[in-house]
């Protein structure tokens, strides 16, 4: 067994983690990054396509191009990495935790530490989740392991696709798969609008004629070896029409229906999670309810980019090393999702400092207002021209107008 | 017949008309802003596209290779240098921004590669 004793430890060395890691070295902390992959930068290896660092590199980048530059920025810190390394377990005897990893190269590695970020980011929801009926064919992935497949290992996993669910994943996909040789038949999606950007839709589906089927229920996948069918059915006025169901012939299923923070090892730690996020639920510090671990990027809640993961992260990194020179949340404050906000997160802040928040709304509205109010009394007021699930709001809270703020203050955040 | 598209500038995306003037240039409605009108030109006079993919790597057991163009390239060709770099192969090691096809279909347009692999 090798043993091993940092300030503090990151797990997972994607972009939140190497983030976290970064700010955690800046303090002048020692830090170490457990990462179950042969290589750094998680997620983003396997998302070629480009969009990615226009806030946290000022440029439009692919996947691994972000990636490699953080890890860059990550080398130059001095942190250290593991990796082939799976945490399997954290002890929290009280004053250090120590964290169990194993890995083919190290065996058993035993991790002391003072403080612990969570990075571990999400994972894709299947076919389980969202219970679609029919048979159990080869054929079914969910659009990340696709897109594993196509862009990293060179496999295509079939010629004639179905994708259900129109996440980003599964619009990026679609181009994807379009471009690799594959013809795409349709994206069907259970909802009256995408759950993706617009901008994918327009140049992941309308640039190659893929039909968008809105409001459209899957109610079957059919096929004996290999899928042959996908049965899908209209949505009209909330009820399914079952007899104008039709089927369309595929080879491939793709699922983009959603993504869950990855979070078995919080919970063997005791974090409590928020069922909102299926993150944890945090504090001003970015601080779990279990003291000296911490959370940032998508294993706290998902994001859509990955700059503001890396931001997240930051925020996070530098919390924990503060926490770790004996900085204390303060007073706090308590943030509730008030009418069409599905959360917010942090859950709290602290009226001292200004705050960054991020929150998804539940609607789709063009001209709505986005409302901050302590105690009912509107403190922020910012018009939004335009507000849907799929895009993340941010919003920052100024210390002054929290100011009058009792001990049972509580903020509410309204998308009017 | 008007043109309709959507502009993809920010997430409003307003639903543009475009009528094409006989005189030339266009006649753009249905944008909340400046930048309606600028995308409906540029898509509808010169569209273009960042392009990406992936090539083989040799030895041939190694992850592929992503790469993209260096700026982004025109709509109308972009199937046909998928099919190019979609049959490229790359010989380890390569760095991030090693250029590997110089001027993609004679576009001008160099194609590099996104991750460095060795």
């Amino acid at each position: 067994m090798r043993e091993l004793s940092y300030d503090a430890a990151v797990i997972g060395g994607g972009a939140a983690g190497m983030a976290a890691a970064l700010e955690i070295r800046a303090a002048g902390l020692s830090c170490v990054v457990l990462e179950r992959e042969e290589h750094l930068g998680g997620i983003l290896l396997q998302c070629v396509h480009n969009g990615f660092g226009l806030i946290e590199f000022d440029e439009e980048l692919s996947g691994p191009e972000f990636a490699e530059r953080m890890e860059e920025k990550f080398r130059a810190s001095g942190a250290d990495a593991y990796l082939g390394v799976t945490v399997m377990d954290v002890e929290d005897p009280g004053d250090r935790k120590v964290l169990f990893g194993y890995s083919a190269e190290h065996g058993i590695l035993r991790v002391s530490v003072r403080a612990v970020v969570l990075a571990m980011g999400c994972r894709e929801r299947n076919r389980g989740n969202i219970r679609i009926p029919g048979a159990r064919p080869a054929g079914v992935y969910t659009a990340g392991l696709a897109q594993r497949l196509v862009n990293m290992e060179g496999y295509l996993p079939g010629k004639d696709v179905v994708i259900i669910g129109s996440g980003d994943i599964g619009l990026i996909m679609a181009r994807r798969m379009s471009w690799a040789g594959a013809r795409v038949h349709g994206v069907v999606e259970i909802l009256p609008y995408p759950s993706g950007l617009t901008r994918n839709i327009v140049q992941c589906l309308h640039d190659f004629g893929i039909p968008l089927y809105l409001s459209h229920l899957t109610s079957g996948i059919f096929g004996g070896d290999r899928v042959e069918s996908v049965e899908i059915a209209p949505i009209e006025d909330g009820a399914v029409r079952f007899e104008k169901a039709f089927r369309i012939p595929c080879d491939t299923v793709l699922l983009s229906v959603g993504l869950v923070p990855e979070n078995e090892l919080s919970k063997k730690m005791g974090v409590e999670l928020n069922p909102m996020t299926n993150g944890p639920w945090t504090d001003s510090m970015m601080m779990t309810n279990v003291p000296g671990i911490f959370a940032a990027g998508n294993v706290l809640h998902v994001h859509d980019l990955v700059d503001y993961v890396a931001e997240e992260a930051r925020r996070a990194g530098a919390a924990c090393a503060r926490w770790i020179r004996g900085e204390r949340p303060g007073r706090e404050l308590r943030v509730k999702a008030g009418p069409n906000v599905r959360y917010a997160a942090p859950c709290r802040v602290g009226p001292e400092a200004p705050n960054k928040l991020y929150l998804r709304t539940l609607i789709v509205k063009n001209d709505a207002v986005l409302e901050v109010r302590l105690d009912n009394r509107v403190i922020q007021s910012r018009k939004k021209p335009h507000v849907q699930p799929s895009e993340m709001i941010s919003v920052t809270l100024d210390p002054k107008d929290l100011a009058d703020a009792g001990p049972d203050s509580t903020i509410e955040i309204a998308i009017l | 017949m008007p043109e309709e598209l959507i502009c993809i500038t920010c997430p409003l995306g307003c639903r543009l008309s475009v009528e094409r003037l006989p005189a030339g240039g266009l006649s753009v409605s249905g944008n909340r802003c400046t930048r309606g009108a600028r995308y409906a030109e540029e898509e509808l006079l010169a569209p273009k596209r960042v392009v990406t993919a992936t090539c083989r790597a040799l030895p041939a057991d190694r992850c592929r290779v992503p790469v993209r163009t260096a700026a982004p390239f025109p709509k109308d060709r972009v199937e046909e240098l998928i099919r190019v770099l979609y049959s490229l192969e790359v010989r380890l090691p390569v760095k991030r921004g090693d250029v590997l096809v110089p001027d993609a279909l004679g576009t001008g347009i160099p194609v590099i590669a996104t991750r460095t692999l060795d």
